[in-house]
């Protein structure tokens, strides 16, 4: 292993009793890359950052932060390392300022290291409200950039987010990630998990977990190309259609897989003479287009995992 | 038996200086899937809970019937369900505990208990979970528990809020693969979502926008009637339609 990657993992396993949460991961991280985590709910994603952040101790195989070993020495790691935890980030009855000065106590930082980050990491973030004001009262987007400052108040190289905008509202999102990108830009590794997949599209290269192992690892299109190889349809069907044509779609032999998005299905052709003919016997009613895939539907294919 | 309809009529909430509800009129039908629609701060939040009896409107009325007959809240109430945003499970206890412990608190005989739960296990896939603690529960299997929790007394009107937001593609489908097999009984159920797609899956939709109703119907007839091509192109016109 170099020390020239900001996160590497190699043959990284982690038990709890008899539960493997995290399964023979390995994986590199390039300094400066918004690497997307991604994976169904209960995949092992916080389990993995977890260990990368120095919380926990793999049960085998070995994973280094900024060069250093996450065994050997946690406390440098930690300092390497900001994390923006799923459940908690912020006390909501202590005001902006408190918070920040709460988190520079934990980091034993200096008074005036503290005033100088938190002038810095304003600007970046773009906050512009009273640092008097109580955290619970800030309005929705607010607390998660709040949050990532707070993470980032020691100056880490590396922010490992973990689903940093779950439950945020869309305009929220999207200044959210214009945020990740500004400090991407300056040479930090950002590491972020999501269930959204438009901000997976945003990711340089996206590492899909299943039940604890490393099934994809590529950029997002990429990972539309090799999960995609046979084209995509996207099929809409009229009132009088037959009722029973999402059956005959998912069971047709030229259909590899078929999922609903909305009131519209995506179906993969295995090949395409025969689809043309299972659109013929559904009739006119049922309309088709060929679609690009989305990362939603490479999602549904890779994380489902249907034999092919 | 048909479903329970529920009649919104000018309904108005105040909360804080926030006029949350402004005056809204819906028309859930009795045995329905609805969707419930609507940027952040729409109300959606503030209308299940008014629907719930848990919040009291400052004007206008919420109606239940069946079949036309007009029926009393109190004689219905112990019939609905409502699964909050933000579940409040408890970490330390187990999936089977939750369910032994909704158990007593609707007072179900353990014969139809122990059906209701064997079900329940089975469509929501959490039989190899009975022992796990909520607490160590992923996002997607602790909403599962939630929705269980509020389905094992077998509701007519079950009232879900967001249940889908923070969950992953997969769990997100899944979800829904449960409320369809939930849906077409005589249950009504309007589940609220940020999600367009999941929108266009009900078999009503319910446009809600600062408080007001926006439009309501079937799916594709809104998107026709409004000459959209999807939901959010809808709330988008309304965005920079606004002052």
């Amino acid at each position: 292993m170099s020390g020239a990657w900001a996160v590497e993992a190699e043959g990284l396993t982690v038990r709890f009793g008899e539960f493997t949460a995290v399964d023979d991961v390995s994986f590199r991280v390039p300094p400066g890359e918004i690497f997307g985590f991604l994976g169904a709910n209960g995949a092992g994603k916080t389990t993995t950052i977890r260990v990368l952040c120095g919380l926990l101790l793999p049960s085998s195989g070995r994973a280094r932060v900024a060069g250093l070993d996450v065994a050997s020495g946690l406390r440098e790691v930690k300092h390497k390392v900001g994390y923006m935890s799923q459940r908690f980030t912020l006390y909501d009855d202590l005001t902006v300022e408190e918070n920040l000065a709460f988190a520079a106590a934990l980091r034993k930082m200096p008074a005036e290291d503290l005033a100088r980050r938190t002038k810095e990491l304003f600007e970046v973030i773009g906050f512009d409200r009273p640092t008097d004001q109580l955290v619970r009262d800030l309005p929705g987007g607010f607390k998660q950039e709040l949050s990532l400052a707070v993470a980032m108040l020691h100056g880490p190289e590396i922010v490992f987010l973990d689903e940093p905008t779950a439950g945020v509202a869309p305009g929220s999102r999207a200044r959210f990630w214009a945020l990740i990108r500004r400090i991407a830009a300056t040479g930090k590794t950002v590491f972020v998990t999501t269930h959204y997949m438009d901000e997976a599209e945003q990711c340089g290269r996206i590492a899909l977990m299943r039940t604890g192992k490393l099934i994809a690892l590529d950029s997002p299109a990429g990972l539309k190309r090799s999960a995609f190889p046979e084209p995509l349809y996207e099929l809409q069907a009229g009132a009088d259609a037959p009722a029973d044509w999402t059956q005959r779609l998912k069971s047709d032999p030229s259909v590899i897989d078929a999922s609903p998005y909305g009131l519209r299905w995506h179906a993969g052709a295995r090949d395409e003479a025969g689809f043309r003919g299972l659109l013929e016997r559904l009739g006119p009613s049922v309309r088709s287009r060929r679609i690009q895939p989305t990362l939603e539907d490479v999602f549904v294919r890779l994380v489902e995992g249907k034999d092919r | 038996m048909a479903g329970i309809g529920i009649d919104v009529a000018g309904l108005k909430k105040k909360l804080g200086p926030n006029q949350a509800l402004d005056g809204t009129d819906f028309s859930f039908e009795g045995g329905l899937l609805h969707g419930l629609i609507g940027p952040d701060g729409a109300g959606k939040t503030t209308l299940l809970r008014t629907l719930m009896g848990l919040l009291k409107p400052d004007a206008g009325a919420v109606r239940f019937s069946r079949g036309g007959a007009a029926l009393d809240f109190k004689a219905i109430r112990d019939g609905m369900a409502y699964m909050p945003q933000r579940q409040s499970l408890y970490a330390d206890q187990s999936v089977g505990e939750h369910m032994d412990f909704f158990r007593d608190l609707y007072g179900l005989p353990e014969a139809v208990y122990e059906d209701r739960r064997r079900e329940l296990l089975g469509i929501t896939r959490l039989e190899k979970f009975v022992e796990r603690p909520a607490g160590q529960l992923s996002g997607g299997m602790y909403k599962k528990l939630g929705l269980m929790c509020a389905l094992l007394q077998s509701p007519n009107v079950l009232l879900l809020d967001e249940p889908t937001n923070g969950v992953d593609p997969i769990s997100r489908r899944e979800f829904w693969e449960l409320l369809y097999r939930l849906a077409g009984g005589s249950v009504t159920i309007v589940v609220s979502t940020a999600y367009m797609d999941e929108a266009e899956r009900c078999a009503r939709v319910h446009l809600l926008d600062r408080g007001r109703a926006l439009a309501e119907g079937e799916p594709r007839a809104v998107l026709r009637k409004e000459g959209v091509a999807s939901f959010d192109e809808l709330f988008l016109r309304r965005e920079e339609a606004a002052p």
